[in-house]
């Protein structure tokens, strides 16, 4: 089990003529995953990496039965391929495009309210099932199959933990990289609460940074629902107020959305928080083996 | 992207918010000549700096003639300004806002904003005008009110009023208010503002309902199709060293300490400040090269990073996932030949190809520390430095 995708997820891939999708579309197709269609307006008929070219969404859906996308479309094109999507049913979207303006984001998710399909990022690495099924930018050989879940609002430090789990002999269900954006699809608690429900997911990692209070709403979600261990770390407690730090998501305005809040509100909600990225993976063993639970995680 | 406040008020006149007349002015005799056009008994002298807090540090003067205007003009003009928002090292003041003067009778506020728990715009509006919205909300949170807006709808009248009837504007002024507030809404969808802040906003003696200051900052994402507002931009009033790296592409925020950091991806890059700090070193910079850097880039990023003369060392911590770790051993190399480094340089790489980076820095004859993870680099660049 995992949460979203695993190997039977048909994809299609949004832009697929693109360089940087083409590149990855490789990618995904080596790892294992379904890719079974592509759209590229203009260029229906073409093929790349082998997989069909559509002119829309909704054709490709409809030769292929895909029930997922991938956005690799440039920014000022992004939100109308996410609403495409969206109007052709697709169950899942995810948006790896970064730098869309946030005020399409506003509009895109007022369209998206009521709506059956569920958008992860964009700004983000995308969602993988160790073993099944890849979706996105992240280096597919780090993973390996297991029990912990992990959400992040960062690329890079999930790499990073992904990384040191497999490292220490702890596999993992899904990965799933939210984005590091204002306004997103799918929130650190929509992912919580798929782990939580999950029978294959034991314990989870939620890395946040500054900018915002969906950790702090995670961890009150955390207190009050969840039956499964979560560590945390939280990125930014150097970075000076008022600064965007890469993301656009990342800033502190008004005095809110500071890593000593988020760090306080998680250890309060009973969410263990690494002192430092190296230790994400120590941190979550550590929390395990007080459960009861890393003989279970361990996977070789 | 920030812009000063004469520049917000030339936009928000274009949408119907009525805000004072005025002019800038970049000499002494620029700021008299524009009083005197301006033609009015009292007019203000306001230092056009990207930071809040002017008053208070000075910036802002009542001139009751045009030789205050020159007095207050040259006390101004050249002065650096040290505000809550600046830093200690303050910012100096080139351009003026030479406004006429109006009789306040109440001050208020109101401001749009990103709503990110709703991903909505939400209208803000407090009647305590004048102080910081911030400290409005944490004394008194009970005198803000907040308008949730559809983005379908955008803002409808009925809000604008219940906002300014929240408020306590005076009832014979809410339609003015409205007015003021749809105009303001206007320009923040059609500009892509992330802030719009009004504060004051003022009632004045002769019943107007005005701008008195207009603080506009914009979505970096959106400025591709907001090229008026791009014309706005004010390179003096950013780091040199930022400027340069938006050119390659790269995010580079300047800090105090001196350890420069050079990393893939933002939250790695937060994360490496955080480590470096964390053992005791201060980071002398937030530097996100990028998913698809290249050796060009790479290189850049060390040219900038080794401008900043408080640097004492460097430290390089690659994640690479699809950016393989050879080819950024490569560019460090490049770079590193290229600049003539002479300081401290520790490299952490992991990911993608990484024996073969690892074996590109340890052939490549430089003076390289290699770490082992990004907890060992960041205590041997701290090591090192001291």
């Amino acid at each position: 089990m995992s949460v979203f995708i695993n190997k039977d997820t048909k994809v299609i891939v949004q832009g697929i003529t693109g360089g940087t999708a083409r590149f990855h579309t490789k990618q995904m197709l080596e790892y294992g995953t379904k890719i079974v269609g592509g759209t590229s307006p203009g260029k229906g008929g073409q093929e790349v990496e082998g997989v069909p070219v559509f002119n829309t969404v909704k054709e490709a859906v409809e030769a292929t039965g895909a029930t997922a996308s991938v956005i690799y479309v440039p920014a000022p094109f992004a939100a109308d391929s996410i609403i495409e999507a969206v109007d052709a049913e697709l169950d899942l979207v995810i948006c790896i495009t970064e730098h869309i303006p946030v005020l399409d984001m506003v509009k895109v998710k007022r369209y998206m309210e009521g709506k059956k399909t569920r958008l992860v990022g964009p700004n983000c690495p995308g969602v993988i099932t160790a073993d099944e099924c890849k979706i996105g930018i992240m280096p597919g050989y780090i993973h390996t199959k297991g029990h912990v879940g992990v959400v992040s609002r960062s690329g890079t430090l999930t790499y990073e933990a992904v990384h040191q789990l497999t490292q220490a002999g702890i596999g993992q269900t899904t990965a799933v990289g939210i984005g590091g954006d204002p306004v997103n699809g799918t929130n650190f608690i929509d992912v919580l609460k798929a782990f939580n429900e999950d029978p294959e997911t034991y314990a989870v990692i939620m890395i946040g940074e500054i900018g915002g209070t969906a950790e702090e709403e995670a961890a009150r979600w955390v207190k009050e629902n969840m039956t499964k261990p979560v560590v945390g770390f939280i990125g930014g407690r150097t970075a000076p107020p008022g600064k965007r730090m890469g993301h656009a998501g990342a800033i502190i305005s008004g005095g809110k959305g500071t890593a000593d809040e988020k760090i306080r509100v998680m250890n309060e909600c009973g969410i263990k928080v690494a002192d430092t990225p190296s230790v994400m993976g120590e941190t979550l063993i550590e929390v395990l083996k007080e459960k009861g639970l890393y003989e279970k995680c361990k996977t070789h | 992207m920030n812009i000063h406040e004469y520049q917000g008020k030339e936009i928000l006149r274009k949408y119907g918010v009525t805000v004072p007349n005025g002019k800038v002015a970049f000499t002494v005799e620029e700021a008299v000549e524009a009083a005197k056009e301006l033609g009015t008994q009292v007019c203000v002298v306001k230092a056009q700096i990207h930071a809040g807090g002017r008053g208070k540090a000075g910036g802002v003067k009542v001139a009751k003639n045009l030789d205050e205007v020159r007095t207050y003009a040259s006390e101004i003009l050249g002065k650096t300004l040290v505000t809550h928002q600046t830093g200690p090292e303050g910012k100096e003041v080139k351009r003026l806002l030479i406004e006429e003067g109006c009789d306040i009778k109440k001050e208020y506020y109101v401001g749009l904003v990103l709503d990110r728990s709703t991903s909505r715009v939400v209208l803000m509006g407090s009647e305590e005008g004048g102080t910081e919205i911030e400290e409005v909300a944490a004394k008194t949170p009970e005198k803000i009110f907040k308008e949730e807006i559809d983005p379908v709808l955008g803002l409808m009248p009925y809000q604008a009023r219940r906002l300014a009837f929240n408020i306590n504007i005076p009832k014979e002024l809410v339609n003015q208010a409205v007015k003021f507030m749809t105009g303001l809404y206007n320009a923040f969808v059609d500009k892509d503002c992330s802030i719009a802040e009004i504060n004051p906003l003022v009632v004045t003696g002769d019943g107007k309902v005005m701008a008195l200051d207009a603080k506009l900052n914009f979505d970096s994402n959106a400025l591709y199709r907001q090229k008026d507002v791009l014309e706005y931009r004010d390179l003096e009033e950013e780091d040199p060293k930022e400027i340069e790296a938006s050119k390659y592409d790269l995010s580079y925020i300047a800090l105090d300490g001196n350890i420069g950091c050079m990393v893939n991806g933002a939250g790695l890059a937060m994360a490496t400040m955080d480590i470096v700090k964390y053992y005791g070193g201060e980071p002398a910079n937030f530097l996100d090269v990028g998913g698809g850097a290249t050796a060009e880039k790479v290189t850049e990023a060390f040219k900038i990073i080794l401008s900043d003369p408080n640097v004492k060392g460097i430290f390089v911590n690659i994640f690479g996932g699809i950016m393989k770790c050879d080819v950024i051993a490569e560019g460090v190399v490049e770079a590193a030949k290229q600049v003539g480094l002479s300081i401290p340089l520790v490299v952490r790489l992991e990911g993608t190809n990484v024996d073969l980076g690892k074996k590109i820095l340890s052939e490549s004859g430089l003076n390289i520390t290699a770490a082992e993870s990004m907890a060992d680099g960041a205590q041997k660049i701290v090591s090192l430095v001291k």
